[in-house]
């Protein structure tokens, strides 16, 4: 059996031996990838004796030189290891080129070595950082037991630990640490107070003197007493200007610009992060578009180690099978649908949508209440005692939590009736749940500000209820921080409280209902939704207090430690397996769509309501922006006149129409090339029928009489001579099919 | 470097690292866990070339390739005999094509090659019978594989073969999302 002839005649009983075929460059280059050195070599000899055999031997031999030559300098441009060679022949590709250097000057072998150090120091140096990178352990081992899947969940709760790091350390560095280092530096602070008016007045409620240890207790969960006057909260920071012995430092300008940074800060990171995910998602437009493929071929996790894992694997590999055959049947049942079902589908979907929206609606009404109830409660001071007092505290972050835990059980009850087919819904529930948990901040906060902007008269003498919100953006801040709190309270309570006891009842319940309710599954969308809520909180929050990127990179280091235990011992993978890929996808999508809501309080409250003037850096100003204008009109005339022309509207429209274009255009292209793309995929199966009809016409001719037909034989019918294939490796040839004649010289440019 | 390590002379690791995608430290672990295998018959000391091979059974029961069911067409691939012993720069090449480093072609390659269960050159409809076997255990009907091994062939067959060449199979795995994270095993 010649192992370089591609059909074997003894094992399929094929008669088409074709050493024609062997002779094609898509093969040669096939062989060359594959086995081991002696038989290539031996290989290529055989292959050249047979061609000399006939006619022209010259251009034959000639022909095949050029074809090894362009092989070896393939082989330079590309890195050594990545060629699909052995070890041996890796190692002598790699001294053959040095052997040649010793011709080159003295100035080139030192470029090609300095090159090939700094490689070697920059794959050290990359080592060297992964291995600091937090957790590479533990992720790992969560690798091993569950898959790819899983793992983004937790390498994304990672990257948002390293996020909310530095959005801590740019608030720290300018706003914070100039105030700390002002008595070292002999430094002082001044704030304007020229007018004592009304709305300067400030009522805190931090307490003096001896309390009671649940009281402070109470402070620490709700934000209050002797935590309001820290460096926590935005009102704190009554500075405007701090005065150093060589220079002055523009803290409320500071302060400002520090916002901007991070939340410019965590767009450009989440976007270059997901830039990989985008482009892959982007080009595969249609998610059936290869699925089969994909799950036999991509299917396996090959970094499986345990064999619980890898039978659940099989468990889920199959059952992502039997859906793929169900949508099928279920396309082929949507096309066949009469126009009454099509009409009374519709109707359906009408209703239970409006139902949706109901639902919504009494979700978000309920939050307004609670948010009104509670303020008002708070507003009175009447203490009633301490458990009450902390309800009444926490009552919007109860509703908030109880919505979201109960909207997404009745959305996913909802889908089924909608008919949609399984994959839609999964995604369409998904996008209902992301909308009901973003929304409802949106809503928590509204119904703070319009508390805060209600007088008794109907206008506002300082722009907000000075009376009762002498301090609003440390109450709003205070709000923040309370929902962290209580987001990381219910995380660390249900995971102890629920997903432990319920596996205590699955493993040693006999009754039904235990086998019924099942082991927990960890639900990736869900849990993600969770951390992109408090990352949204987080965002919104940092400009009210300052100190919570701090807590929350606290708060998701633990929550990693609890889902990691939980996961270990509580759950089982979930049989809907979530894929690596589309996963990256959906994470950083929702953490963007979490950033562009978080942007939207944040503008509203520094550029629209009044800021307090009572406390913060901003007492000086009407608004929070107007620090900005403020600091600008010291510039220069000409920056001045070249910073206010940016910002005004004929610059903005015609950049915002220079933005369309450019996006007109990309799209055009894309379609463009998704059209030729298409147009290739028909010429290749075109070309292949070609061949083989080629290859037929070819054999019939020289099947009876071997030698004297192939004189009598035209390139037929077929328009041309039909390329080959080629693979990335032989891209560069002009194909010629070696017939024993050698025909004119009629490649085709690929 | 003083690194006082006399399993391989300092060519030898600078020629692994140029021709895997391994660090020197990677390669001295990588031959501790060769050696692990069997080590009465792996010498400690590599420095002229020892030709010691290790069997296949011995491999597939390596912990990171115990669970994979693929695991012989794997470790057959990479031996140059097609029996599945392997030298340790087989060995070695092997976890170098399956690392988090190698480029997506290099991967597509060797994975046709283990899909390839008879060796012509070609992923038939037997092939891929096979593999989705092995991947579900066999629990699905025979009426099922056959009708995914059908769509699977539609999906990717270019040249209207009925089977799939490598120039299909690459076209295909480049549009496949997940295989360079699932093509991959940790060592």
């Amino acid at each position: 059996m010649e192992d370089n002839s591609v059909f074997f005649t003894d094992r399929s009983g094929r008669i088409t031996s074709n050493p024609l075929l062997d002779q094609l460059p898509s093969y040669q280059s096939l062989l060359y990838r594959r086995k081991s050195s002696g038989a290539g070599t031996k290989r290529r000899g055989s292959s050249r004796g047979r061609l000399s055999s006939s006619g022209s031997v010259k251009w034959t031999i000639n022909t095949m030189r050029r074809i090894e030559e362009k092989q070896t300098s393939q082989i330079g441009q590309r890195a050594i290891r990545e060629l699909a060679l052995n070890m041996a022949q890796k190692r002598r590709n790699k001294d053959q080129p040095l052997n040649k250097n010793q011709d080159l000057s003295s100035w080139r072998q030192w470029r090609q070595n300095t090159r090939r150090n700094l490689k070697r120091l920059r794959d050290d140096a990359e080592v060297f950082l992964s291995s600091m990178k937090l957790w590479k352990r533990d992720i790992h081992q969560i690798e091993g037991m569950f898959g790819t899947g899983i793992l983004s969940y937790f390498s994304f709760l990672r990257f948002l630990v390293a996020l909310n790091l530095f959005i801590f350390l740019l608030m720290f560095s300018f706003v914070i640490l100039p105030i700390i280092i002002v008595p070292h530096t002999k430094g002082n602070i001044t704030y304007d107070q020229h007018d004592e008016t009304d709305c300067r007045v400030y009522q805190s409620s931090a307490r003096r003197g001896l309390v009671n240890f649940h009281t402070h207790l109470g402070d620490l969960l709700s934000g209050g007493g002797f935590l309001e006057q820290t460096y926590l909260f935005y009102g704190f920071y009554k500075v405007d200007k701090i005065h150093f012995p060589k220079a002055t430092y523009n803290l409320a300008l500071a302060y400002l610009l520090a916002t901007i940074a991070y939340l410019l800060l965590s767009l450009i990171w989440i976007v270059k992060r997901s830039a990989t995910g985008f482009k892959r998602n982007l080009v595969q437009d249609e998610d059936r578009f290869q699925s089969f493929c994909n799950k036999i071929f991509a299917g396996w996790d090959f970094c499986i180690t345990d064999q619980n894992t890898a039978r659940l694997k099989r468990k889920s590999l199959f059952y992502e099978l039997k859906t793929d055959l169900e949508e099928e049947k279920i396309k082929r049942k949507i096309a066949d649908r009469t126009r009454k079902e099509k009409c009374r589908i519709y109707l359906i979907r009408v209703i239970l949508n409006i139902f949706v929206i109901a639902i919504l609606a009494a979700c978000f009404y309920s939050i307004y209440i609670a948010t009104t109830v509670s303020q008002e409660k708070q507003m009175n001071n009447v203490k009633v005692n301490f458990i009450e007092d902390l309800i009444v505290e926490y009552l919007p972050s109860i509703v908030i939590t109880l919505a979201n835990f109960i909207t997404p059980l009745l959305f996913s009850v909802i889908i089924n009736f909608e008919d949609y087919s399984p994959a839609f819904e999964i995604r369409f529930t998904l996008m209902r749940c992301v909308f009901m948990r973003l929304t409802s901040i949106g809503v928590l906060l509204f119904s703070l500000w319009s508390q805060i902007t209600k007088c008794e008269e109907d206008s506002c003498v300082c722009g907000y209820n000075h009376k009762l919100y002498s301090c609003w953006e440390t109450r709003v801040g205070q709000e923040m921080y309370k929902l962290t709190i209580f987001d990381f309270i219910i995380i660390f309570a249900v995971t102890i409280f629920v997903e432990f006891p319920r596996k205590l009842i699955v493993k040693y319940g006999q009754c039904g209902l235990a086998k019924w309710w099942g082991q927990q599954q960890f639900s990736i969308p869900q849990n993600v939704l969770e951390i992109v809520y408090g990352q949204t909180i987080c965002w919104i929050g940092t400009f009210f207090c300052p100190m919570l990127p701090a807590i929350c990179t606290i708060k998701y280091f633990l929550i990693f430690y609890i889902k990691k235990v939980s996961l270990i011992r509580n759950c089982r993978p979930s049989t809907r397996p979530f894929r690596a890929s589309s996963s990256n996808f959906f994470f950083l999508g929702v953490l963007l769509i979490g950033l562009a809501l978080a942007c939207l309080p944040i503008t509203v409250s520094i550029a629209q309501i009044n800021c307090s003037q009572a406390c913060g850096p901003f007492v000086n100003y009407n608004t929070s922006w107007q620090a900005l204008p403020a600091a600008l009109s010291h510039l220069p005339d000409g920056a001045q006149r070249f910073l206010y022309a940016l910002s005004s509207e004929a610059f903005a429209v015609s950049f915002f129409v220079v933005t369309c274009l450019a996006m007109f255009y990309v799209i055009a292209l894309a379609g463009a090339h998704k059209r030729v793309i298409n147009q290739l995929r028909e010429q290749l199966v075109v070309e292949g029928k070609d061949k083989r009809f080629l290859i037929q016409k070819l054999c019939q001719a020289q099947g009876p009489r071997s030698t004297s037909s192939v004189s009598g034989f035209h390139p037929g019918s077929p328009s041309r001579l039909s390329p080959s294939y080629h693979t990335s490796f032989s891209s560069n040839y002009n194909d010629a099919v070696f017939l024993t004649h050698p025909p004119p010289n009629s490649a085709t440019p690929v | 470097m003083g690194n006082k390590q006399t399993i391989f002379t300092d060519e030898q690791l600078d020629a692994y690292q140029d021709c895997t995608f391994f660090t020197r430290k990677e390669i001295l672990r990588l031959h501790s866990r060769y050696h692990e295998l069997a080590p009465h018959l792996v010498p400690m000391d590599y420095t002229n070339e020892p030709d010691c091979k290790l069997p296949l059974a011995l491999i597939v029961d390596m912990p990171e390739l115990k669970e994979n069911p693929f695991r012989n067409r794997i470790v057959e691939s990479f031996s140059e005999d097609g029996m599945g012993n392997l030298s340790f720069n087989e060995f070695v090449d092997m976890f170098s094509v399956l690392s988090e480093m190698a480029p997506r072609e290099l991967k597509a390659i060797y994975a046709f090659k283990i899909y390839d269960f008879n060796v012509d050159n070609y992923l038939c409809k037997e092939d891929l019978e096979k593999t989705l076997n092995r991947l579900t255990k066999e629990e699905l009907t025979p009426e099922e594989v056959e009708l995914v091994c059908e769509k699977t062939i539609e999906e990717a067959d270019l040249d209207g073969d009925n089977k799939l060449s490598y120039a299909d199979f690459e076209n295909m795995i480049s549009r496949a999302p997940d295989f360079l994270s699932t093509f991959h095993i940790r060592i």
